[in-house]
């Protein structure tokens, strides 16, 4: 089972060296207790571009798809056994990326 | 066997059985929805079938083989059989069903997984009551003053939540037994104190169904986990409560105070079965949780014939044990209380005078003030207190004692 693990944020700008080196170890302990499938810091949401191609004609437009005060800062994708196992993994890397973070499952 | 006594046998195994029977439906199935809806369909088959074929010898047995079939019908029917129901649909037809309470009861992870802290408190209300207590959707919608559709939609999204995001069903870890346990009684004392001080202008002030209900399922849990010690404190705190019960509320449907309550109407038999737990937990010697201190609090005021026999040092001296486990303003108002009765009401109203930043809001805050503010012969001061109190005040009896006391004020 997957579960996508989200670090929501109100501010663009990169994790602090601390962060960075905590989040490095948590990485690592994904990796050995093999729950690591992908993870990936994203750019401010100002650089985003929403494009829509349902109507034959590819529209681009400028910006994140929802202005909101909080947004995705990054990611994991963890293969975790069940919401319990994924719950623990999810509070591990709140505390080593130093922001809150949501948990859903893949379908 | 007459019609009564076969409608009593169904009450009873409605009782005994029904989390017993979704327990194992669950753990058989790997699905809430299944469970309940098969549960529901077997007990509808024993109210049309016992009367004519007589009560089964093992109704628990009985109601859960035919949930099972009611169950597996339903996966035939649907015809979307994943792995696992496929594999039970095999296991249903040479094996006989799994022994049950032997070394873990299937109830217990009933009770974990609709106590989830993945889902919102008011939903593990919801889902408790219906999956362990048996309550219908109408019943939990009714208790809790929501629209019968919101609550069954309130239902229906956790089950689908619990199954998408695979929350487990098992009895958590060693580790993290007692932050879950601690999330369950949480949910167990709300249900209890809905029924205790109803809120809401149309409602009963109280409601036994909601107590009683509380109390059944913390005996079953008590029953489950004997050695803990919370659980035994929040049953004896509910027992305890419970017994005054008869003697809280007037003929005329006022609330009467403890001080005024006529202590021979209380339970006896729930009084000294709340006093037992009280004493075996002291023997423990273990360091007593929140529900144990309440408890004992409430022991000591159930133990004095008379309201003036109370040992109130006795009192303040649990709630500052109480105040160092638990900062809550609420916890200090009510130390406030028995503070008035040993150093008296001048020294209590400096207490709870100091709370106005954070208990403005709260009745109880209101009322307390108003009292002190009473006795200590400050009448226009106690007239706005009261005002105040009963503005904020939601339970009807509550309403009625607080506005007499302010009609009688000089």
């Amino acid at each position: 089972m997957q579960y996508l693990v989200s670090v929501i944020f109100d501010q663009p700008g990169l994790a602090t060296p601390d962060e960075a080196a905590a989040i490095d170890v948590f990485n690592d302990q994904l990796v050995a207790e093999g729950h690591w499938v992908f993870a990936g810091g994203l750019a401010s949401p100002s650089t985003a571009t929403v494009i829509d191609n349902r109507g034959g004609e590819a529209m681009f437009t400028d910006g994140p798809f929802v202005e909101t005060k909080e947004f995705i800062a990054g990611f994991w994708i963890i293969e975790a056994a069940d919401l319990d196992v994924a719950l623990k993994l999810a509070a591990e890397g709140s505390k080593a990326c130093n922001r809150k973070v949501e948990v859903r499952p893949f379908l | 066997m007459s019609a009564v006594d076969v409608r009593e046998a169904i009450t009873q195994a409605h009782t005994r059985e029904w989390a017993r029977v979704v327990a194992a439906l669950t753990r058989r199935f790997g699905d809430l929805d299944i469970a309940e809806e098969a549960a529901a369909e077997a007990f509808a088959t024993a109210v049309e079938r016992w009367p004519a074929d007589g009560v089964p010898p093992n109704p628990g047995a009985w109601l859960t083989t035919t949930a099972s079939r009611k169950a597996i019908d339903r996966i035939r029917r649907e015809d979307k059989r994943d792995d696992k129901q496929k594999e039970a649909q095999m296991l249903y037809d040479d094996e006989p069903p799994e022994p049950l309470g032997a070394i873990e009861d299937e109830r217990l992870r009933l009770i974990f997984i609709c106590c989830h802290p993945a889902l919102a408190m008011e939903t593990r209300v919801a889902l408790t009551l219906r999956m362990v207590g048996g309550l219908t959707v109408p019943e939990i919608a009714r208790a809790f003053l929501v629209q019968e559709t919101a609550m069954g939609q309130r239902i229906t999204r956790a089950k689908a939540k619990i199954k998408a995001a695979r929350i487990p069903y098992r009895v958590p870890s060693a580790e993290d037994l007692p932050g879950r346990v601690s999330g369950v009684l949480s949910v167990l004392f709300l249900v209890f104190n809905e029924g205790y001080l109803a809120t809401g202008p149309d409602t009963d002030p109280v409601r036994p169904d909601l107590t009683g209900e509380a109390i059944r399922l913390t005996r079953l849990i008590r029953a489950l986990m004997p050695q803990d010690g919370e659980v035994a404190g929040l049953l004896a705190l509910m027992l305890l409560t419970e017994a005054r019960r008869a003697a809280r509320v007037s003929a005329s449907g006022e609330l009467v105070a403890l001080a005024e309550q006529d202590r021979g109407a209380w339970d006896a038999a729930l009084v000294a079965e709340g006093h037992r737990l009280v004493r075996e937990r002291l023997a423990t010697k273990v360091a007593p949780g929140r529900y144990q201190i309440l408890a004992a609090i409430n022991a000591v005021h159930t133990s004095a014939r008379d309201v003036r026999d109370t040992d109130w040092s006795q009192v303040v001296a649990l709630y500052d044990q109480l105040v160092r486990l638990d900062r809550s303003p609420i916890v200090a108002l009510n130390r406030a209380v028995a503070v008035a009765e040993l150093d008296g009401p001048q020294v209590a109203l400096s207490a709870v005078d100091r709370l106005e930043g954070t208990l403005a809001g709260y009745h109880a805050y209101h009322a307390t003030r108003a009292d002190l503010l009473r006795r200590l012969g400050r009448g226009q001061q106690a007239r706005a207190a009261y005002d105040k109190a009963i503005e904020l005040a939601g339970n009807t009896a509550e309403t009625a004692y607080l506005k007499r006391r302010r009609d009688q004020l000089g």
